[in-house]
């Protein structure tokens, strides 16, 4: 992660660097990787798309005519006999916020170019991330258990199932696709394919281990979203 | 920058007057242009027929599956056309077709039109061939990714004309497809033909989102050495910024077709409001259609920029190469296609004026809508001041940009209208709406694809279109294009709504029918006439003259490969070096008209070459 030296030209901090990398000919952003560049493209574009959803949960929400059910009875966990608000959402959150920082140390491991651990980084990720869908698995066949489905729920306003199934399944399909990747990761960095350049399948681009940070910066994406998913859904 | 970097690029910029001045006139630092930044692309080349073209990695080739493909849907949208123009100027010879299936035949045509063609055919076709070639890359930054883009498209159209075979039809809910009737019984294709339609958009959507982020990261990240932003041709900047605007835009089209799925398949009330249907509550209830409207309004006017600009871009070009001058204000030029997208995301409200809205909130987006005149109108006046004592080639590819200058002012005049609530409250759902945005966002991009066409052809196929065929064309296409839609204005003046199977006994029929009647004649002739263009492609295909390098004698690097046409890898042995914009044409004191962007400032000491 050292700052790029490109030759024939001195990258200066702040706005005026910015303005003359703007200027100048070849790349835009300087030294960075095409497939890095892309992901952050493309997480803006999925930005937009979780926005568009959580916007009309927000307007559903609030022109309901029947009263909104209240999360923290729905969303209770019965521990010992104790329903204990959030329980299980405290859980997942902790676990994929954990496995962010696992991402993280991956990313720096991997730059040291230290194969084993960042391997193993990768590795806890996607257990951290197949551990949080099993998590959310359970928390939708409880809720459908208690009757709660995509067109009604015995709680109040029906929308609350639709939003609900459709804005944590779309995030779960991100999680999913992310921990798919997170594997075949592990695998790429055990088998040494970013220690001696390999192409990888659908690409003549040469391995490196960049590729670990533009997976890291979907699975931060796929947190931060999270988040806000929370935020709307649990506290408000 | 470093000082010794710094200084170079001084020389590089200095006038030549001060250069030839100096004594020699040639400084051995003024063709200095940086070292590359990024290492060589490593392309995988085809070797069976399969992968050299079916499934391709050449941009080049992908561009023109995505041009063919895009261009079949829209002969598919414009026999739908035909059959609309049937039904309205000759119903009796229209027996054969119900009130269901015009509106199904409106609603594929709109879909089609807007989404599969023109955007298909600007962002896939020319984006594609063309970029990389502008920007002197080897090829788009992620070829595998392209190609998917291109199949995923190919099955968007495929899912797109199944649901004329599905039980039911397609949809006919208008291309706008509102809740909540686009999914209740009575529409037609409420059924299956909704759903494909959803699952459709959808495909398309992520197949675009693949191909825009090449076209994003190329233009970004993989220009060849001296090719600064600010030297890109406008193609490049049009396509760029509608490339951006659709990768914020399509989203939200994404969501409502999601949402609108399940609304069908799993019935939640998204946008499904309490029904009564026969005295009966249906089990829908609680949810906003004008949620929908805000949506689709979000993706659906981003979407008309995303046609607009690739052809603002591409028509700069041309008219620049063919009257032989710079195009005039380059700078604002690119600040009014950068602007225009922009305020394209705060203005789609304007859609839904009779929606029952705040009346502020109208006002709101009045205001903003009447803004984008501002940009929109400089570079009508550029476009003007470029052509204006420039020595112009009164060619095909000519006569198509003027056709466009004068069809995109009069629908850009109709939308000024429009965008004013008071005024556009009457006219709304009439057909002043559907002359002015065919008009602005159909004849128009229209032109400079036919434009683009004749131009590039010779690049593409290394032969010559016939002109004399091209004139014919040109003149159906134009004179005919006013024939249909300057009555349309009148129609809609004095009230004739749109998406009406027929008028029935109204006041209307009397003044309207004749006008009809003149209108489906010239719509099958202008339909027609098309034709003309295919017979012309497929004729120079085998016998157009040859065109060999740069016929056009233009500056931009497309021309400047190696081969003609060009190879995979475009450049050969090794990649262009830029030292200008494209625009030096007619420079005083060179040797020819044109200066192409890879001559080096020394072989042009003593021209007045603008500083690039």
């Amino acid at each position: 992660m050292s700052d790029p030296k490109i030759e024939g030209l001195e990258l200066k901090p702040g706005f005026k660097g910015m303005a003359s990398d703007t200027a100048s000919d070849q790349t835009m952003f300087k030294g960075v990787h095409w497939g890095k560049a892309m992901m952050w493209i493309f997480l803006l574009s999925d930005t937009f798309v979780f926005s568009c959803f959580l916007i009309s949960y927000m307007k559903g929400r609030a022109s309901t005519p029947v009263e909104w059910p209240n999360p923290s009875e729905v969303f209770a966990l019965n521990a010992f006999g104790v329903p204990v608000p959030l329980l299980l959402i405290a859980i997942m959150t902790f676990v994929l916020i954990t496995s962010s920082g696992t991402m993280a140390l991956a990313v720096k491991y991997g730059y040291e170019r230290n194969r084993k651990m960042c391997g193993w980084l990768v590795l806890a990720t996607a257990l951290g991330g197949l551990t949080f869908v099993g998590m959310q698995a359970f928390e939708w066949s409880k809720l459908i258990h208690e009757g709660v489905r995509p067109w009604e729920n015995p709680f109040g306003a029906p929308q609350f199932g639709s939003y609900f199934f459709m804005i944590t399944g779309f995030h779960g399909t991100h999680v999913s696709i992310g921990v798919i990747f997170l594997f075949i990761y592990a695998y790429k960095v055990f088998a040494g394919h970013y220690d001696n350049g390999k192409k990888g399948w659908f690409t003549t681009m040469k391995g490196d281990y960049v590729e670990i940070e533009i997976l890291g910066l979907y699975w931060h994406f796929v947190d931060l979203v999270w988040v806000f998913i929370f935020a709307f859904f649990y506290l408000w | 920058m470093s000082e010794d970097f710094k200084d170079k690029n001084i020389i590089q910029a200095q006038s030549s007057e001060t250069i030839s001045g100096s004594g020699s006139g040639v400084s051995p630092d003024m063709d200095y242009v940086r070292p590359a930044e990024i290492p060589e692309q490593d392309l995988y080349h085809g070797h069976s027929f399969i992968t050299k073209w079916v499934f391709c990695q050449d941009a080049k080739v992908i561009g023109v599956q995505y041009f063919c493909l895009a261009t079949f849907t829209g002969i598919i949208g414009l026999i739908l056309s035909w059959l609309m123009r049937l039904q309205l100027g000759f119903p009796e010879a229209a027996g054969f077709m119900t009130a269901e299936h015009y509106y199904q035949f409106v609603t594929m045509h709109g879909m089609i039109m807007v989404v599969y063609f023109l955007t298909a055919l600007f962002l896939g076709g020319f984006g594609n061939y063309l970029i990389p070639l502008m920007v002197g890359a080897r090829d788009m930054v992620f070829p595998y990714v392209n190609m998917v883009s291109f199949w995923m498209f190919f099955v968007a159209v495929g899912v797109l004309l199944a649901s004329f075979f599905v039980p039911g039809g397609p949809t006919g809910s208008g291309w706008t497809l509102y809740p909540p009737q686009a999914i209740l019984e009575g529409t037609p294709g409420s059924g299956m033909g909704i759903i494909l339609m959803c699952v459709s958009l959808a495909l398309f959507v992520i197949g675009f989102t693949m191909g825009g982020l090449n076209y994003l990261i190329t233009i970004l990240q993989a220009r060849t050495r001296g090719m600064t932003l600010m030297r890109l041709p406008l193609t490049v900047w049009g396509i760029f910024t509608a490339t951006v605007l659709a990768m914020l835009a399509f989203p939200a089209l994404l969501v409502s077709a999601i949402m609108m799925s399940l609304d069908k398949l799993l019935g939640t009330s998204f946008f499904m409001p309490t029904i009564l249907k026969a005295g009966e509550v249906l089990e829908y209830g609680g949810g906003s259609p004008i949620l929908f409207q805000h949506l689709f309004w979000f993706f659906g006017h981003p979407e008309v920029y995303i046609v607009a600009l690739p052809a603002f871009g591409i028509v700069s070009d041309l008219i620049s190469v063919h009257s032989r001058k710079n195009i005039f204000g380059y700078r604002m030029m690119v600040w009014a296609i950068v602007g225009i997208g922009a305020l394209s995301f705060f203005v789609w409200a304007h859609h839904m004026y009779v929606s029952g809205m705040n009346p502020w909130f109208g006002f709101f987006f009045a205001t903003t809508t009447l803004i984008i005149a501002v940009p929109t109108a400089m570079k009508v006046y550029n476009w003007i001041l470029t052509l204006w004592r420039g020595n112009i080639r009164m060619n095909t590819v000519m006569l198509w940009c003027l056709g466009f200058i004068v069809t995109f002012v009069n629908g850009g005049i109709t939308g000024i209208f429009l965008g004013n609530v008071t005024v556009d409250v009457p006219l709304s759902d009439t057909y002043f709406v559907i002359a002015h945005f065919h008009m602005v966002m159909g004849i128009a991009p229209l032109m400079v694809i036919m434009g683009a066409v004749y131009h590039w052809f010779p690049l593409v196929t290394g032969r010559m279109l016939s002109e004399k065929l091209g004139k014919w064309h040109f003149w159906a296409t134009f004179l005919g294009a006013y024939s249909i839609y300057f009555p349309m204005h009148y129609l809609g003046f004095i009230g004739v709504p749109r998406r009406y199977f027929e008028m029935y006994d109204s006041p209307y029929m009397t003044s309207a029918v004749g006008m009809n009647e003149f209108i489906s004649t010239a719509a099958f002739l202008v339909g027609a006439a098309q034709f003309i263009l295919i017979f012309n492609i497929v004729k120079s295909l085998k016998i157009g003259k040859p065109a060999g390098k740069n016929p056009w004698k233009a500056n931009s690097l497309e021309w400047l490969t190696p081969s003609v046409p060009p190879e995979h890898g475009n450049w050969g042995e090794r990649l262009p070096v830029v030292h200008r914009w494209a625009y030096d044409y007619s420079v005083p004191g060179a040797k020819d008209d044109f200066i192409v962007q890879t001559t080096p400032p020394s072989e042009v000491v003593h021209t007045k070459v603008e500083k690039t």
